[in-house]
């Protein structure tokens, strides 16, 4: 690893000035759980280090029924699977962040850092995703909201500029008759997952029309990967197990997964559409029974 | 350019400590380098196998991908904090002994350490629940049944542990 000059900062604005004022020479630290690691094999060496984990403001979350889910960006992985507001509002969220690394992991690292990092493979951001999630991002310039779908660019790369910092997740509050499913696939229980989605779909009030369909899955693109035609198959039709085939067979080729020594990019895409649809069909059971 | 070391305060094992060190020292590197606790093990260093596991206040993390200045002001606990003053083992320990839950004994004491975090905050765990806590442990030699038992052996103790 190579030295960098250590900033610890107590609130937003400490750190929003700081990292304005180094821009490309610096990084923002979170839990530094991906962060550590990516210093110590030098891939990236940063002369500033701005560690934002002691800004006790962005450590929150509350709910609102009209405005929904609000999330500082610092909530560690194990706050989040823990929480007795997640667990009744959007269980798949705890659900989803039971296998995210390890205990260790999940207790020191956090939700806006796991985002920032860029992950295709790792699962919070589908699941947010699939929950329709928006981020709130701040710099000394401005304070902008945008779709966490359009967050992502590529492997490791997101839209966050050199002096921006993400502060807030956003979710909308849940709405009747939807159901919201995480399924992984992985070779063994705790290993690297070669697939996993996170799918949601809202029924109309005859519970059996698709209002409105969502279909995420991670490490089958360079990004956490939306696939938006198999969704939309789905809108405003009754659903049904053939219906459901025919999405999970277009979200599939809709993919594009890499080869890798834990999956080669065909495996990969022949999972993808056996979970989806498994996920399909648990999300429309789910949405039924809401 | 010169970088200047930064004061941390922290207490490991119950001693406070006051030490200069360079920012780029990880927990793993104070704690085995500079405190000379050799029982957190430094091995894979990527956040994978769980060997250094120690106790931050009361969170279970991976030393080797914490910076050591990201734990100022918060109480450390490694193995060598685990048994009495008098040398009396903890019940985890003595389990482990008794279970015969390691061999060569390397991951042993980041096993202990997430076993200790699991079982403070949830005193009796079921077989599932301590499977799935102690995920981020590896072990590359004598397998994954023995400790599993020696840990329900303890969870199992009507009064639990402290």
């Amino acid at each position: 690893m190579r030295d960098f000059e250590y900033l610890p900062t107590k609130t937003i604005q400490e750190a929003c000035s700081l990292i304005s004022q180094y821009k490309d020479e610096g990084k923002v630290l979170a839990g530094g759980q991906s962060l550590i690691t990516l210093l110590r094999q030098k891939l990236i060496s940063p002369s500033y280090l701005i560690d934002i984990k002691g800004v006790s403001e962005l450590d929150y979350l509350t709910f609102d029924e009209k405005k929904g889910l609000r999330m500082g960006a610092l909530t560690t992985h194990r706050a989040i699977e823990k929480s007795s507001l997640i667990q009744s509002k959007y269980p798949v969220l705890s659900e989803m962040e039971k296998s995210v690394a390890s205990v260790q992991t999940r207790n020191w690292g956090t939700i806006g850092g796991n985002l920032c990092s860029g992950d295709p493979i790792g699962d919070p951001a589908p699941s947010l995703i699939a929950l329709n999630a928006k981020l709130k991002i701040v710099s000394s310039r401005e304070e902008k909201t945008i779709p966490l779908e359009e967050f992502f660019t590529d492997y490791f790369t997101t839209i966050l500029e050199p002096d921006e910092i993400l502060t807030e997740i956003q979710l909308p509050p849940p709405v009747a008759y939807t159901g919201v499913v995480y399924m992984k696939f992985s070779t063994i229980e705790a290993g690297i997952k070669i697939v996993s989605t996170s799918t949601s779909m809202i029924l109309a009030s005859d519970k059996q029309t698709c209002k409105d369909a969502r279909i995420v899955m991670s490490a089958v693109a360079p990004v956490p990967f939306n696939a938006k035609k198999a969704g939309e198959l789905l809108i405003g039709k009754k659903i049904n197990d053939d219906l459901i085939a025919e999405a999970a067979q277009l979200a599939s080729e809709e993919t594009n997964p890499t080869s890798d020594v834990h999956a080669s990019a065909e495996f990969r895409r022949e999972i993808a559409k056996v979970l989806v649809r498994r996920a399909v069909k648990e999300a429309f059971e789910k949405a039924k029974r809401t | 350019m010169e970088i200047a070391k930064k004061i941390l305060k922290v207490k490991v094992n119950g001693r406070p400590y006051e030490l200069l060190i360079k920012p780029k020292t990880t927990l793993l590197q104070l704690l085995r380098n500079d405190l000379g606790l050799t029982g957190v093990k430094q091995a894979c260093m990527d956040n994978s196998c769980g060997a250094c596991t120690v106790i931050v206040d009361q969170m279970a993390v991976k030393a080797c991908s914490v910076l050591a200045l990201q734990v100022n002001g918060r109480e450390v606990t490694t193995v060598e904090g685990l048994a009495s003053r008098d040398g009396k083992l903890h019940p985890l320990q003595q389990a482990f002994l008794d279970y015969h839950a390691f061999q060569c004994g390397f991951c042993t004491p980041g096993k202990l350490m997430s076993a200790k975090a699991m079982l403070d905050e949830n005193p009796h765990p079921n077989e599932e629940e301590i499977r799935r806590d102690m995920e981020g442990n590896l072990c590359r030699c004598t397998g994954y049944t023995q400790y599993i038992d020696a840990i329900k052996a303890v969870a199992q103790k009507k009064e639990g542990v402290k």
